[in-house]
């Protein structure tokens, strides 16, 4: 896919994120226009999956780790064609199937409940071995927080990992540098994040995690080493997209209004 | 227990390859034979027992019928939201095995007493609580086990439990196992103290007194039949169990009964809402809070008025 392609996609689905976010009153939208660009690439370029066929055993597998950008992943799989549309309009609605965490197979192409942090890098690891075990192709992709790394479950996992050599194994940190109450470097100083996992024998490269170029050459090329399980470090904006949402704290939990959608909406034509 | 569960377990692993053994750093001595034997089926997670419950999650999505193992407090209080999130909110057939039930671990600690797991398992919705009576019941539930699809907790002793059951005995999850018969009351316990109350049933027979004892090895679901027949058949209901009564068997059994407005006449024997900072082996501490054989007799002679 062009990246002008990839492009169009990227602003349908964040279009798709304010209208969610403004009819639920729901908090996180910051959280998911980080990794629109990450989920875009993995669903439409990297991973091997088919929306007609969401339980095929040798797809790709994909868990949302930071569950509370679930819309994110709502609107990518819609996107591709997992399910209507029209699904979205019901997001944390009364009786929705699809609210602000997602829910294992609530629909079609959720693969894990989430919404407490640290957990889905273990279960990833559950689903590596067994790949392994069972002599499998297809890979397990895992997306966390930068914050997310503050949890000791999430090194226990590592640690796992690695002492398996799970290279089928892959680990994007959305590092949006935001966590729930402050910056990730004040709360915890998790600066040197790299090497942190390059000494849990990870194999671990950092980008730009808003550039395509970046990300499809960066992912197309798994693992990164063999024998390892890789770790990508993607560079990102919290709020990405929407400049009065970007890189502020705040959003972590407004909602849009109703009044300033077509305002927001300018920015992504 | 303990070598029951895992005698049982080779068994089980020689027929199907799926099944794999995850420990938190535990079962020296226990294991040795199976790690051996079979190693491609056994994994030492290490002290990692948040992310041992994560992974068994993942390898269960993956179609593997994983059975996890430590001491109870580190599989199932240290890691309680893992088993809530990733086992039982996905409802995927992981077995949890924790040793050294109630207060099997008495020397060592509160920090290793389990008297509260059944009151914290039992509350996760989809997960089956099971507590064997004896190695026998260990065997045939853990059999069972393998073939349920949903999340199930397992609580064992350690080594000194006495065979209660014949070994032919009908043993199945979910159904009250009636290890005596008798019309005068009826003892219900759990767990390790099975062989105690069958002690005490036949110390009551030199009273006059005609006990009968029911193993209720599964704790959640509850045995509604044979409860509501116990209702109805006999005059005094005593629950016994090595836990917190009041987040225990007991309560449960308490609860049952009063919603459906039952009027049995029921005690609920175990161990207050306390930490145990008396240290002492089982033994001394069962004596100490009323557990031991003959404060239990003289604590069910004085409810019935015999005293």
């Amino acid at each position: 896919m062009k990246t002008q392609e990839l492009e169009d996609i990227s602003a349908e689905v964040r279009r798709q994120l304010l209208l969610m976010h403004a009819t639920s009153n729901e908090s996180h939208i910051a959280s998911s226009l980080s990794i629109v660009e990450i989920l875009v690439t993995l669903y439409f370029e990297i991973m091997n999956v088919d929306p007609t066929n969401p339980q095929n055993p040798e797809r790709d597998r994909f868990i949302l780790s930071k569950g509370h950008a679930a819309s994110a992943l709502y609107a990518v799989l819609a996107e591709r064609g997992y399910f209507d549309k029209s699904v979205l309009n019901s997001f944390a609605q009364d009786g929705a199937k699809i609210s602000v965490h997602p829910e294992r197979n609530s629909v079609p192409g959720v693969e894990a409940s989430t919404g407490s942090l640290g957990h889905g890098l273990a279960i990833a690891t559950g689903i590596a071995f067994s790949a392994k075990k069972d002599e499998k192709k297809f890979k397990t992709f895992v997306l966390m927080s930068d914050g997310e790394c503050e949890e000791g479950s999430v090194w226990e996992a590592a640690i796992f990992a690695s002492r398996f050599k799970l290279d089928n194994l892959v680990a994007i940190v959305d590092k949006n540098k935001w966590q729930a109450y402050d910056r990730t470097d004040t709360i915890q100083n998790l600066r040197l994040l790299q090497s942190k996992w390059e000494s849990f024998g990870w194999n671990c490269k950092e980008i730009n995690g808003h550039d395509f170029d970046e990300l499809c050459s960066t992912l197309s090329d798994l693992p990164f080493e063999f024998g390892k399980p890789s770790v990508l470090i993607a560079d990102t904006i919290k709020g990405k997209g929407i400049p009065e949402m970007e890189d502020k704290m705040e959003w972590h939990y407004k909602s849009p209004k109703m009044p300033d959608i077509e305002k927001y909406m300018e920015f992504l034509r | 227990m303990r070598k029951a569960f895992v005698k049982k377990l080779t068994e089980l692993v020689s027929n199907d390859e799926k099944i794999y053994l995850l420990t938190g750093d535990l079962g020296f001595s226990v294991f040795d034979d199976f790690r051996q034997t079979f190693p491609n089926n056994f994994i030492n997670m290490g002290l990692s027992e948040a992310s041992m419950i994560g992974a068994a999650a993942g390898m269960a999505m993956e179609g593997r019928r994983v059975f996890v193992y430590s001491i109870i407090p580190f599989v199932t209080f240290r890691v309680l939201e893992q088993i809530r999130n990733d086992i039982c909110l996905q409802n995927l057939p992981v077995k949890i095995i924790g040793v050294g039930e109630g207060l099997t671990y008495g020397t060592s600690g509160p920090t290793h007493h389990a008297i509260e797991d059944i009151g914290i398992m039992s509350s996760l919705p989809n997960m089956v609580v099971l507590s064997p009576g004896d190695p026998i019941e260990v065997e045939k539930l853990v059999e069972e086990s393998v073939s349920l699809n949903s999340p199930c907790y397992i609580r064992l002793g350690k080594s000194s439990e006495a065979v209660v059951n014949l070994p032919d005995s009908e043993i199945r999850i979910g159904v009250g196992n009636i290890v005596k018969c008798g019309e005068d009351l009826a003892i219900i316990t759990t767990g390790n103290m099975l062989s105690t109350c069958f002690n005490v049933s036949k110390s009551l027979e030199s009273e006059g007194i005609n006990a009968m004892v029911v193993s209720l090895h599964t704790i959640k679901p509850l045995d509604e039949q044979l409860l509501n027949a116990l209702a109805q058949k006999v005059k005094h209901v005593f629950v016994v169990e090595e836990h917190i009564s009041s987040c225990g068997l007991g309560s449960r059994i308490a609860y049952y009964y009063a919603n459906r407005n039952s009027n049995v006449n029921m005690k609920c024997i175990g161990l207050p809402d306390s930490f145990i900072s008396t240290y002492g082996k089982q033994e001394f501490l069962r004596m100490k809070y009323g557990l031991d054989e003959d404060s239990l007799k003289r604590e069910i002679l004085r409810c019935i008025g015999r005293a």
